[in-house]
């Protein structure tokens, strides 16, 4: 079941996505954390962020809009409250870090390279629900390029960039962050989305826009990893309403090598073990020797696809 | 904390539109304190897709109950299910009433559904030597819940039922009156009502605990999805699932 990202092994393919897992303590009453491939940590920013007013949230057709705003305790509260539990786990911890400016990026990365405990880094450059950074960072792709180029330098662990599914064309993203160096990219972040309150004429969110996850995205998660796995060679993980270990076999067959599941968390923190072990029982069902072999297995038998035009 | 199927025992109508649901788990009766709650899916798959947290409402035995009205989906499949079908139970959750702190009289004070945390917290405090007084506010008579509660009186917005106007007004007449021996308030209810329950308390100087209610996703902190504004301290926002639901009224900012 083992897969690798860069340099970094995992034990399966099956991540916490950042934001849904907390800092892992939230969930270790509920599931033996050790049985995912690893976690992502809540984005973490140079000061500690209170985050958006509410309404945060709202339930959508098969799916969730959130307004979050990078609420989390800031890296230095991590590193002193958060980070000597993640230390006692044996499974992967990939540190996901957000900015509103590169050089903060920079600080932030800085401040946990000299860290014990954390196995990569996980760029967030396109967080929907923030003023500054977020998408305006992330829908450009001379500034995703930059911030990549200015922290390569600073560590020679993995660098996982996280991509928004909110530009037109994903693989030019995915290929500007591999020219500079990145590892690896993780793909979907949250689709912009709005809900209204008729009666009211308001929006149902604060922000009135906010990111769109869960099971109604997984479609549009799937078409920008195919798109990516066609533009570059660095490991993908794919992201993006992942409920069953069948939903995540599709991610790995368009290009994946490993995934990460979300909102499903909200609903039950063990959905990762079971996605993982699923995971396996399929590959012996199946008949498939190493999960790896699915990475980008899909089998095309027309050469008809509007991505085509874009690559 | 758990996360288990519970078969339900049994679904029945208190009102209108509004229904209590009785669910055997032993593990979660055993151990539920008052105003704590629980998430609740009740079907597989994404429709819809989150847990909804409900109050629980009273402990029978190995049985732990829930009161809902039917607001939307996920509600009109709770109102649908029969004995024997499993509902996917996250909980307990939250912070509970502090009912041992120091105080002669419960004041519980519950709007509409918001009496949904009284009667099992009723039952922790008959257990004391404390007094109980219950002041419940709803729209109209029907609407009124008073099961498996004590010394309960009523404001209806329609005059159907007891005093006219609000449960607040009608607490503060009963406080304001000096008959009451200590209290300390207990309240749960939509907003509006908590917002006024709470100037209430500061302007007689009595202690206050208010359960709040919010949209959630997860109920346990990671999503934070669900925060409240506080007053005065280190953080602007608290989350309503698991620093509260309940808080000391002086401590929030409402809207």
């Amino acid at each position: 079941m083992q897969v690798h990202i860069g340099s970094l092994t995992l034990r399966n393919p099956v991540l916490a996505a950042s934001g849904t897992f907390g800092y892992g303590d939230e969930c270790k009453e509920l599931v033996d954390v050790n049985g995912l491939g690893g976690i992502v940590t809540k984005s973490l920013s140079l000061k500690p962020r209170d985050g958006n007013p509410p309404a945060r949230i709202v339930e959508t057709a098969s799916g969730m809009l959130n307004s979050i705003g990078l609420a989390n305790v800031g890296v230095d509260r991590f590193i002193a409250e958060k980070l000597p539990y993640l230390r006692t786990l044996s499974t992967a911890v990939i540190a996901n870090i957000a900015a509103s400016t590169v050089d903060e990026y920079c600080a932030v990365l800085s401040l946990l390279e000299a860290q014990e405990g954390i196995g990569a880094y996980e760029i967030n450059v396109s967080c929907p629900n923030v003023k500054e950074g977020g998408l305006s960072f992330g829908t450009n792709v001379a500034m995703t390029a930059q911030i990549t180029r200015r922290l390569r330098p600073l560590t020679k662990k993995p660098l996982i960039l996280k991509l928004t599914p909110n530009v037109t064309n994903v693989g030019e993203f995915a290929r500007a962050v591999e020219g500079e160096g990145a590892d690896a990219v993780s793909l979907i972040n949250t689709v912009v989305g709005m809900a209204v309150d008729a009666r009211k004429k308001s929006p149902k969110l604060s922000t009135v826009t906010g990111g769109l996850s869960g099971p109604a995205i997984k479609p549009i998660a799937l078409a920008k990893v195919y798109e990516a796995s066609k533009a570059v060679k660095i490991p993908l993980i794919g992201i993006g309403g992942i409920m069953t270990a069948e939903d995540a076999v599709e991610f790995l067959l368009v290009g994946a090598s490993a995934v990460q599941v979300g909102t499903a968390n909200f609903i039950d923190p063990a959905t990762g073990l079971t996605v993982a072990t699923g995971m396996a029982r399929w590959c012996e069902q199946q008949g498939v020797a190493r999960v790896a072999d699915l990475t980008g297995a899909l089998e095309v038998s027309t050469e008809f696809s509007v991505l085509r035009t874009w690559l | 904390m758990m996360i288990l199927r519970a078969p339900v025992v049994s679904l029945r109508s208190v009102g209108p539109d509004m229904y209590v649901l009785s669910l055997h788990a032993p593990q979660i009766a055993a151990n539920v304190l008052p105003a704590q709650f629980l998430n609740i899916k009740a079907t597989d798959g994404s429709e819809p897709l989150l847990r909804r947290p409900f109050s629980v409402y009273r402990t029978q035995g190995e049985n732990v109950e829930i009161l809902f009205n039917i607001v939307g989906a996920g509600t009109r499949i709770l109102s649908r299910l029969r004995p024997g079908d499993l509902v996917d139970i996250l909980g307990p959750l939250g912070c509970p009433f502090s009912l041992e702190s120091d105080f002669r009289t419960a004041v519980l004070v519950g709007g509409g559904l918001g009496v949904a945390p009284f009667p099992h917290a009723t039952n922790a405090l008959s257990r004391s030597s404390r007094q109980i007084r219950t002041f419940l506010g709803a729209r109209s008579s029907p609407h009124i819940l008073r099961d498996h509660l004590q010394n309960v009186s009523v404001a209806t917005d329609d005059g159907s039922e007891g005093y006219h106007g609000t449960v607040v007004a009608l607490v503060r007449n009963a406080l304001e009156s000096g008959s009451i021996d200590r209290p300390k308030i207990f309240g749960c209810g939509p907003e509006p009502m908590l917002r006024a329950l709470a100037r209430a308390a500061i302007d007689l100087g009595i202690p206050c605990e208010v359960s709040l209610e919010s949209v959630m996703a997860c109920g346990i902190g990671i999503c934070q999805g669900c925060p409240v504004e506080r007053t005065g301290g280190e953080k602007k926002y608290s989350l309503i699932c698991n620093e509260g639901t309940v808080f000391d009224a002086r401590t929030i900012k409402f809207s």
